[in-house]
């Protein structure tokens, strides 16, 4: 399905990640946010707010980060495609409601703009350190996607990527932004609305007696309904059965928990979404990404100009991790280089799926502004060795 | 437009610093089908408090979005010219509202351009388009983007009712610094800040 043209600001702009995240949500149908504004993340939400009254749809201002992340899933449960934005403390305050989202399979995307912590820690200044967070950071187990742009134009792309994601799979997608990505300013090329795929939210066909809210689908995605169209039906966060009523037994929990894992095996391996370059020769593998990635590019060249076979690996899909990917790179690497600004998350991931068969050396960053890329060449240099 | 050109820009808040970056950046990224990268420093940033941009221009992908030495360095208040003076690149340019700002000394090989930004913008009866007679005259003595692509980048960025008061400055800045090219060509270029009375 396209685009509606309505929600398309088709032309070549120069915005920053912060707006053009926000035209990302309008071109991909989102027409309904709920948010407490925070730095670096504020111009999302400002931005739709400007923009919805002409599109059409609602904006709310809400008292704070609980409501506003619950306040999404009803809107989605009413026919809505819908997001919140938010930055690191916020995000603390959504985890409850991003467990309800996994629990109940409601489509939705957080816009994370991360920002050094923890706590209010580095508002105006950048950080990756909410990647463990946006995985595990709700309780219990779950799965969910997360995505991370190195660019104004990506903010756009991917953010459209992040809501089809999210209705085919019926899973919370993370934006992990960071406030470099979303305060850069670059080109951002919006094509033609019948450019771009939308996917459509998947409601059942079938007749309201016949209907059960949590039966899955062969993919193990169940579909949906939405409020007035004369299905009765209960969405709870308790443990339920494919009719959606509690059902807190043993049997039920095993068949739920596991579903909601295994409906996102798909995407773990052949699907994962990466960028790579150089890897056909490469001695050491650079795995990066966000604002990182770009710095990291920086190093390879400066490597690959000193004759050392340097080659790139850009998680863009961090969530779910590439595991099998990585895996077969370390049976024929010397090494993994990590940089991330943080003191170190998605390297136990990489060091996890290497499992012992090539080194894995993290250039870690406590957050306030990107690596230097002499930093990561050091590392890269170190590794050749 | 070269490989890889840096430049800051810092004023204070209210002088329209970000517009006058974001134009260059748009002018180069859009009109002249190169590369831009633009970011700036978030402080306290109301009228009076101090503002900075930074905008990278190059013919190829940006891949380190920040600037720590700029190729140019153009400064519209004594506080941005004195914190980010020893910043410039050797070689480097330095273009000064000369009227905000009193220059005593800055890097060896660094040339200096000062233009009444203010008062050319008061000329035309607006003081807040003295941020575009100031991407006109770095147009002029830079000489790193087409003239016509800053045009159109200046003409894009305000509004319908603001663009022909915005040209209008544009033309201002940009003639002001031809003429100064000019005059240097004939009589050479000093050590000094040069501007049109001194050239």
């Amino acid at each position: 399905m396209h685009a509606d043209p309505k929600g398309v600001l088709t032309g070549v702009h120069f915005l920053d990640g912060d707006h053009a995240c926000c035209e990302g949500t309008l071109a991909a149908g989102a027409r309904f946010s709920a948010g407490y504004p925070i730095t670096p993340s504020t111009e999302v939400v400002e931005r739709f707010a400007w923009r919805i009254p002409t599109v059409g749809g609602i904006f709310i201002q809400m008292e704070d980060e609980l409501a506003a992340s619950i306040a999404i899933q009803g809107a989605v449960w009413g026919g809505a495609k819908a997001f919140t934005v938010t930055s690191g403390p916020g995000f603390s305050l959504m985890m409850e409601h991003i467990g309800y989202a996994a629990m109940t399979e409601t489509p939705c995307v957080f816009v994370n703009v991360q920002r050094g912590g923890p706590s209010t820690g580095l508002p105006t200044l950048p950080a990756q350190a909410d990647m463990m967070q946006a995985r595990w950071g709700s309780h219990g187990d779950y799965a969910i996607i997360a995505l991370c742009p190195n660019s104004p134009q990506e903010c756009f792309d991917l953010t459209i990527q992040g809501f089809n994601l999210s209705e085919e799979f019926r899973v919370p997608v993370m934006m992990m932004l960071d406030e470099c990505v979303g305060h850069m300013t670059e080109k951002v090329v919006i094509p033609e609305a019948d450019q771009i795929e939308v996917t459509p939210r998947r409601y059942t066909k079938l007749p309201p007696e016949e209907f059960h809210l949590f039966e899955p689908r062969e993919d193990l995605v169940p579909d949906m309904v939405k409020a007035g169209d004369g299905y009765r039906f209960h969405v709870t966060g308790l443990t339920h059965d494919e009719r959606g009523y509690p059902s807190m037994n043993v049997e039920t929990q095993d068949v739920q928990v596991r579903r909601l894992q295994d409906k996102l095996k798909p995407l773990a391996n052949g699907r994962a979404l990466c960028e790579t370059e150089n890897l056909d020769d490469a001695e050491v593998v650079v795995v990066s990404y966000g604002i990182t990635s770009r710095v990291a590019q920086r190093a390879i060249q400066l490597a690959r100009a000193q004759g050392i076979r340097a080659g790139k690996f850009r998680l863009i899909s961090a969530w779910p991790f590439p595991e099998q990917r990585i895996s077969d790179l370390a049976g024929r690497v010397k090494a993994f280089v990590v940089p991330e600004i943080n003191l170190g998350q998605m390297v136990h991931e990489v060091a996890r799926a290497a499992a012992g068969r090539a080194a894995v050396i993290p250039v870690s960053h406590a957050g306030g502004s990107v690596h230097n890329p002499d930093a990561i060449l050091k590392a890269i240099v170190e590794a050749a060795r | 437009m070269q490989l890889l050109t840096e430049i800051r820009i810092g004023g204070f808040g209210g002088q329209g610093v970000i517009l006058a970056a974001a134009v260059i950046g748009k002018a180069a990224a859009i009109f002249q089908g190169g590369y831009a990268t633009m970011t700036q420093s978030f402080g306290p940033e109301a009228r009076g408090g101090s503002s900075s941009a930074q905008v990278i221009l190059s013919t190829e992908p940006i891949l380190y979005p920040y600037v720590a030495h700029p190729d140019v360095l153009v400064v519209m208040s004594q506080a941005a010219y004195t914190t980010f003076t020893p910043q410039l690149k050797p070689g480097g340019i330095l273009i000064t509202e000369q009227e905000m700002v009193r220059v005593d000394k800055y890097p060896n090989g660094v040339r200096a351009y000062g233009v009444p930004a203010t008062r050319l913008a008061e000329e035309l009866g607006r003081k807040v388009v003295l941020n575009i007679v100031m991407v006109g005259f770095f147009g002029a003595v830079t000489n790193l983007l087409e003239p016509d692509a800053l045009r159109k980048a200046v003409a894009d960025s305000v509004p319908p009712a603001m663009q022909k008061l915005n040209l209008q400055a544009f033309d201002k800045g940009f003639e002001y610094g031809s003429e100064l090219i000019e005059k240097l060509a004939e009589n050479g270029y000093g050590e000094e800040l040069v501007s049109l009375e001194s050239a």
